[in-house]
């Protein structure tokens, strides 16, 4: 690859042919007026996401079919580079003839494989891959405004980047799509940490409940996990290390982001040998854990019946 | 038309003139100029007469130093990590005075020497016409303690011209050592350093139609310099490095025909400028930024309200017309355009900036058929924009 990266070129030259037409001759642009949609027998949604101030802003105009909540017509306006009115009209294209539930289902991801020109390459760099997660959030803008509810109702996730609207559940499935190996690649994946930067680690000027770093981390772990769960081989006989390694990503994967949520934490103390073949793990609390009533009883089941379930079942616990 | 360039302040067409005084120095005189041979000596002629061209079109003295390297930001570099060299050297800290609008190759660097070295780094800010000030540098310059004070002359984006002049003496003052990247300055406004004291200041040729990969240095008399390159003894020993000839001849040339040009400069490329400006000023919701009085004649930074920079960018190319933008979505960075953000301006317009940049190549015909694209992207950008609701 070093070769390859010495010369930069152009953003567009990794355009996909499809995002230069649409960006061009966008098929969908425009917006559909209360008497139009009247016209059709629909009701009008119009729905809004983004911000200038962010780079990308787009309003999306569904005419839903009164009686089979069909969207039937449908059309957007961007405020957006290239990328951003080509990945708004695919979704437009997307979602006509779906219902709005079905609708809700498309994805940045969706938007974007509509976009390539062929199955195995991006239709735009990665550092582009944000302005396709802006169509994913107005769809569910306007599903909320058809249904009446608050967007975050239909969200099955959490904001992890308030600026860029990027969710919990699109930074995890990006990692795990993509391979991503670090902060810099989610951030040109999503845009998410690319401007006020408080949800990249703790330290920035607001406190966030998920950070990118932690969630690269334990998604990692959690792919680890999935390997070595492939790969089966007898806890017994492994090495420490190699028992270590699996702890680790356990307790990164599984045990870790739970606590986290309510503030609390864990640490690994040590790994040894104990009684007639058991593996004792020596763990302390940390954070809202210290003083949590259920530390010792329901948590520390949690702990080692997982682990016993999913490492190995000569696994035993104890807090120090 | 076929095709119409407007970012100038990128690089610029090779004067025909200037590859011209090229040429032999490719397939003739190609020696190397430090063999004793004939081949090698041949060139040096030709070289000292680059060097006259280039000492006299900054007013240098004999004494002071041009040291003809890579490109502007080695000039940089040098400057900058010579001041926190030397500071080791002396066994003292380093304290560095820059701005918020330099180029990467300042702001980059400074970054570095702060984040890997400790050196203490001051980030001047520009007031509301986007402008460096010389109170704002009072303010900050700590004598004894400062080393060194860098501020662009011309900013590359906006044009908008520093007090250069004033920092320049009330650093001296002060004893402390001052330098400028005069990249966007050379060639568009007159230099004479006989009458501004800058120690340090950098320029590089491909910005007023030498080639591109060459630049110079220059070093007052009694300035430190501390060389970046070491190895051979070329340049004095103080930046090693077998002298490109062609490249030397060219840019000596090249900085003599700018000067030579600087009064049409300042006429007609202005006259288009201002064209040009006007005719963007006519649109509704439409801004420039920075006061034409500060600004390099040369560079517009227009503001289109409802379009983003990028978008507009990919019209003009399909139109033909070359322009740039510093915003998130043209670059690799997906931050708003710094100059923007530095002059704290309204963050909806972060992301609207779009710089057209001429050069004393551009013609009027060129202008002429710009704005009639321009004019035509504005109208199509704005029917697709979903925040633009019209004047």
């Amino acid at each position: 690859m070093a070769k390859n990266d010495l010369l930069g070129g152009s953003l567009w030259d990794n355009y996909s042919n499809k995002v230069a037409d649409r960006m061009d001759n966008p098929v969908y642009q425009g917006q559909i007026t209360e008497k139009e949609a009247e016209t059709l027998g629909a009701r009008l949604v119009v729905a809004d996401w983004g911000a200038e101030s962010c780079g990308d802003a787009v309003r999306l105009y569904w005419a839903v079919d009164k009686k089979t909540d069909v969207i039937v017509k449908a059309s957007f306006k961007s405020f957006g580079c290239g990328t951003a009115i080509a990945s708004s009209d695919m979704m437009v294209e997307l979602c006509l003839g779906k219902t709005v539930d079905e609708a809700i289902q498309i994805t940045n991801i969706d938007v974007e494989k509509a976009l390539r020109d062929d199955p195995d390459t991006p239709a735009v760099p990665p550092q582009k891959m944000h302005c396709s997660v802006m169509a994913y959030d107005v769809i569910k803008q306007a599903a909320a405004i058809f249904k009446g509810v608050e967007k975050g109702i239909l969200d099955d996730d959490e904001m992890v980047c308030e600026c860029a609207r990027v969710t919990l559940k699109t930074i995890q499935e990006v990692i795990r799509i993509n391979d991503l190996k670090t902060v810099e690649e989610i951030t040109d994946y999503t845009k998410a940490g690319a401007f006020c930067k408080s949800c990249i680690k703790p330290g920035g000027h607001e406190q966030k409940k998920y950070y990118l770093v932690d969630i690269l981390k334990e998604t990692r772990a959690q792919m680890d996990m999935e390997k070595v769960r492939i790969v089966e081989e007898p806890f017994t006989t492994r090495s420490p290390f190699q028992k270590m390694r699996l702890i680790e990503n356990y307790f990164d994967a599984e045990v870790k982001p739970l606590l986290h949520k309510d503030g609390g934490d864990v640490e690994i103390l040590d790994i040894r040998d104990g009684d007639e073949g058991t593996t004792v793990i020596a763990i302390t609390y940390k954070g809202a854990c210290m003083s949590c009533s259920s530390a010792l009883t329901g948590t520390l089941n949690f702990i080692e019946n997982g682990l016993r379930d999913k490492v190995d079942d000569s696994i035993r616990v104890s807090v120090q | 038309m076929e095709r119409i360039y407007l970012d100038s302040n990128a690089t610029t067409v090779v004067d025909p003139l200037v590859k011209q005084s090229m040429d032999p120095f490719f397939c003739q005189m190609y020696g190397n100029p430090n063999s004793l041979h004939r081949f090698g000596t041949e060139t040096h002629p030709a070289m000292s007469i680059a060097l006259d061209r280039m000492y006299s079109a900054v007013g240098a003295a004999d004494e002071d130093d041009i040291i003809i390297n890579g490109c502007a930001t080695e000039g940089n570099n040098t400057v900058l990590k010579g001041a926190f060299l030397d500071a080791i050297a002396k066994g003292e800290p380093c304290h560095i005075i820059t701005s918020q609008i330099e180029h990467p190759s300042i702001l980059h660097t400074c970054q570095y020497l702060e984040k890997e070295h400790g050196v203490e780094i001051t980030y001047l800010p520009v007031n509301s016409d986007g402008l460096v000030t010389l109170e704002s540098l009072k303010a900050n310059l700590v004598p004894r303690k400062t080393s060194l004070v860098s501020i662009m002359w011309a900013n590359n984006e906006t044009g908008l011209i520093n007090p250069i002049k004033e920092m320049a003496e009330y650093t001296k003052e002060h004893g402390v050592l001052f330098h400028t990247d005069a990249v966007q300055a050379f060639g568009k406004l007159p230099i004479n350093l006989q009458e501004v004291p800058v120690d340090y200041m950098t320029f590089s040729a491909h910005k007023f139609h030498g080639p591109i990969g060459v630049g110079g240095l220059y070093v007052r008399s009694a300035a430190p310099n501390t060389a970046l390159l070491h190895g051979g003894e070329q340049m004095g020993k103080k930046r090693a490095g077998t002298v490109n000839v062609p490249f030397m001849v060219g840019m000596g040339l090249a900085m003599e025909l700018a000067v030579q040009h600087i009064d049409y400069y300042d006429k007609e490329v202005r006259k288009l400028r201002d064209k040009l400006e006007d005719a963007i000023l006519a649109l509704p919701d439409t801004m420039i930024i920075g006061e034409r009085k500060y600004r390099t004649p040369n560079t517009i930074l227009a503001s289109f309200k409802g379009i983003e920079g990028e978008a507009f960018l990919w019209d003009l190319n399909k139109n033909g017309v070359a322009a740039s933008t510093g915003s998130a979505c043209s670059s690799e960075e997906l931050e708003a355009d710094a100059t923007f953000q530095a002059m704290d301006m309204d963050n909806n317009l972060s992301h609207t900036g779009v710089r057209f940049s001429l050069s004393r190549f551009t013609t009027e015909e060129e202008i002429n058929s710009a704005i009639e694209i321009i004019y035509k992207t504005v109208q199509r950008l704005r029917d697709i924009s979903s925040t633009y609701v019209g004047p």
